[in-house]
């Protein structure tokens, strides 16, 4: 029965070699690609080269050795088979033998030992050889063609060769063949088969060497080949982060990163071709609003000729007549600003508005906007505007600003509104205070909305809910900022913020 | 009450400017194209022509420079706010005025008023006829001569240069002009201003790119002279 106890350590222990992974993963990557690439590159050389010199150097050493082997231990056993002796061994007979076949050493000089029983004679200046193993002893009675073993002793390899004598049971050759108990050894120094081995090992060291070191090359032109699509990407991608949507990439060849580039190409028109049709999408919006307001204009310009019919008709109407007519005329002359309003702004939005700029000053074009409007009552408008303040501005536009801030705050606020006019370091600022309530904070983010009604209860203000859309899109067109806020006795402050520009223009006369 | 000739596409704007003009007295012979706009003219022989400038086949431009090919009749033109290259083109043909529709009645006849107002006459003690360098203007008979050969101005053209040189070498502003010769608003279009004096400045200067008799200060406005 498992607990989730029982399973806690082990999942903890998991999500500790995930660590130590993903750390290791994260050391990785600290190195380039092209670093990784040429590592890897070159371990893979290194192992092939080294796998292929072991393989080589095992076959090459075996090789040598059982050429040698083969030799000396024929060769011995045919030595030994050559000479005549007789049972029992005779010493001096032995001895003869011993020093015959040692003559004889092929492919090395050899010391030859032989036993029998305890009799112990050899080429040598010693009786027996400590070379000799007690395994190569027993083996050698075993097998009657001989057995031979390497030795390492003292530091200098040894071919130990052991051949019995043999003897066979009756003298018709049937029989089975019996080992005499003497048995001849051969001792050959394996320097010279030691040295070629060496020489060998050392052959491929050298060779190895400069292969990795010619790896490299092709490990650098890997890592490029490999690198360069993958800049290409970097490069592409960062340019579509530009805004160039129309980037693509070269694709060469059949790879997978020629399908990454294709990949990327693909993703990129996809994105392009979205990107345009929500433009397009947004274009027709735009394009109908503007359409709309077109078509309502005719006939509104119809019904505005003759609003002035109605209204002085009126009075010789019945009264329900005489109040219908009254609404008509008046909501066409409200339907009129709207549709202005609505043109206006789809020529902001479709960037169509142009700023006809005319150098003025500023006092007296603010001076106007309040006369022409008959904001003159020194109790409810108060004006600090200096004299001498001159820039270039689209007096139309500023006019409308202008009016649409003060026409605002005497509607929303309270009387006194105060306009405020200062220049700050190269900057035209308008200050339009009331003594309102001031602005609800939730509603502040919202006053230059469109149509946005602060109390949706409310229902239709006296203005056609883009006034103060249309102010903020004007003074942007001057390159200018206008905020909303609340002054610190309370009351709506609305500050607007254009560059100080004078002198040179397109349109001075 | 001036006769006015109204050129216009649309049935409900023709009827209801018609009927609103004619209301307060005015006048009104109406046109549905330019061509058969052109053809009243002889006829009808209006004070002022009123031209839309949006017109099926021959359009407002196109009527606008026929006209003034051989007269010098007051034009304004109605158009739509945003048509700003027409409104341009238009003043450059040569109409004196623009009202945006749509409009009121009474705004449309304060213009025609404006057009048609004449300057006041020359205070006494001043000659009837001033000689400006080879200008000479006749501020009773409204008429200009160069060199002693008449030049035909159109009303706008007349009374911007009888604006000016009423005080030579005063400048003026654009908005003033605006206000005192096209009686708009002080915050009104200074394009008007602008075309009117590039046209002013094709007939009576000897050199329209650099003029003698109505000069331009860069950032103020427009002067006449110093000789």
């Amino acid at each position: 029965m498992t607990t989730p106890d029982a399973q806690a350590p082990p999942a903890a222990g998991r999500r500790r070699r995930n660590t130590t992974a993903g750390a290791r993963r994260r050391r990785l990557t600290r190195y380039g690609l092209r670093t990784r690439l040429v590592v890897a590159f070159l371990l893979v050389a290194a192992v092939s080269c080294g796998t292929t010199a072991a393989l080589t150097y095992r076959a090459a050493r075996n090789a040598i050795l059982e050429q040698t082997q083969d030799t000396a231990v024929s060769h011995f056993r045919d030595q030994v088979r050559g000479i005549g002796y007789s049972l029992p061994v005779d010493r001096e007979n032995l001895q003869q033998s011993v020093l015959t076949i040692a003559r004889q050493a092929k492919p090395h000089p050899w010391v030859v030992f032989a036993e029998y029983g305890t009799m112990r004679i050899s080429s040598g200046t010693r009786p027996t050889s400590t070379v000799l193993t007690p395994e190569l002893r027993r083996t050698a009675l075993a097998r009657p063609h001989g057995s031979f073993q390497r030795v390492v002793s003292g530091g200098t390899p040894y071919l130990t060769v052991a051949i019995p004598t043999t003897f066979k049971m009756d003298e018709t050759g049937a029989g089975a063949i019996r080992p005499t108990g003497l048995v001849f050894f051969a001792v050959m120094r394996l320097e010279d088969e030691e040295a070629e081995v060496r020489a060998m090992v050392l052959a491929a060291r050298d060779g190895a060497l400069p292969a990795l070191a010619v790896a490299l090359v092709p490990a650098l032109l890997a890592a490029r080949s490999v690198l360069r699509p993958v800049r290409d990407v970097q490069r592409a991608a960062r340019h579509m982060g530009q805004g160039h949507l129309d980037t693509r990439i070269q694709v060469k060849g059949g790879d997978e990163l020629a399908d990454l580039a294709r990949t990327f190409n693909e993703s990129a028109a996809r994105l392009e071709r979205s990107v345009e049709e929500l433009q397009s999408a947004e274009a027709r919006a735009r394009r109908f609003a503007s359409d709309v307001s077109h078509e309502l204009r005719t006939p509104l310009a119809g019904m505005l000729a003759v609003t002035e019919v109605l209204d002085e008709d009126a009075g010789g109407l019945d009264p329900d007549t005489a109040a219908a007519v009254r609404l008509i005329s008046a909501e066409t002359g409200k339907l009129a600003v709207l549709v202005e309003d609505l043109m206006e702004i789809s020529r902001f939005d479709a960037r169509a508005a142009e700023l006809n700029t005319d150098e003025v000053d500023v006092a007296e074009t603010i001076r106007r906007t309040l006369i022409a409007r008959h904001w003159t009552d020194p109790e409810r408008i108060v004006t600090h505007l200096p004299d001498g303040i001159r820039a270039r501005l689209d007096p139309r536009r500023f006019d409308v600003v202008v009016a649409n801030l003060v026409g605002n705050a005497l509607r929303h606020g309270r009387p006194p509104v105060t306009v405020r006019l200062i220049t700050t370091g190269g900057a035209l600022v308008v200050e339009v205070t009331d003594r309102g309530p001031g602005i609800d904070p939730e509603v502040l983010p919202h006053v230059f909305d469109r149509f946005y009604k602060a109390d949706p209860a409310r229902g239709r203000s006296a203005g056609s809910g883009l006034g103060l859309a249309i102010t903020l899109e004007n003074v942007r067109l001057h390159g200018g900022t206008v905020r909303a806020g609340n002054g610190p006795a309370g009351g709506a402050v609305f500050v607007v913020e254009i560059p100080l520009r004078t002198g040179e223009g397109e349109s001075t006369p | 009450m001036p006769r006015v000739l109204l050129i216009e596409d649309d049935p409900s704007v023709r009827e209801g400017v018609e009927l609103g003009l004619r209301r307060r007295g005015h006048e009104v012979r109406t046109a549905a194209t330019g061509e058969a706009g052109l053809a009243a003219l002889g006829e009808f022989r209006p004070d002022l022509l009123l031209l839309d400038l949006m017109l099926p086949g021959m359009n407002g431009v196109q009527v606008c420079r026929r006209v003034r090919e051989d007269s010098q009749l007051p034009i304004i033109m109605l158009t739509a706010r945003g048509d700003d290259f027409d409104v341009v083109v238009g003043l450059e043909a040569g109409a004196d005025d623009y009202i945006v529709k749509p409009a009121r009645t009474e705004v449309i006849e304060a213009r025609i008023r404006a057009v048609l107002r004449r300057l006041e006459a020359p205070g006494s003690g001043r000659p009837a006829v001033e000689f400006h360098g080879e200008l000479a203007i006749d501020r009773t008979g409204l008429t200009v001569a160069k060199s002693g050969e008449r030049i035909a101005l159109a009303p706008s053209e007349l009374k911007l240069l009888l604006h000016l040189s009423a005080a030579p070498e005063q400048v003026f502003s654009r908005q003033q002009l605006l206000e005192h010769v096209w009686e708009h608003s002080y915050h009104g279009d200074a394009r008007l201003v602008d075309a009117c004096v590039r046209r002013l400045r094709h007939k009576i200067e000897d050199v329209p790119g650099s003029p003698r008799y109505i000069q331009t200060l860069r950032g103020f406005g427009y002067r006449f002279g110093p000789l």
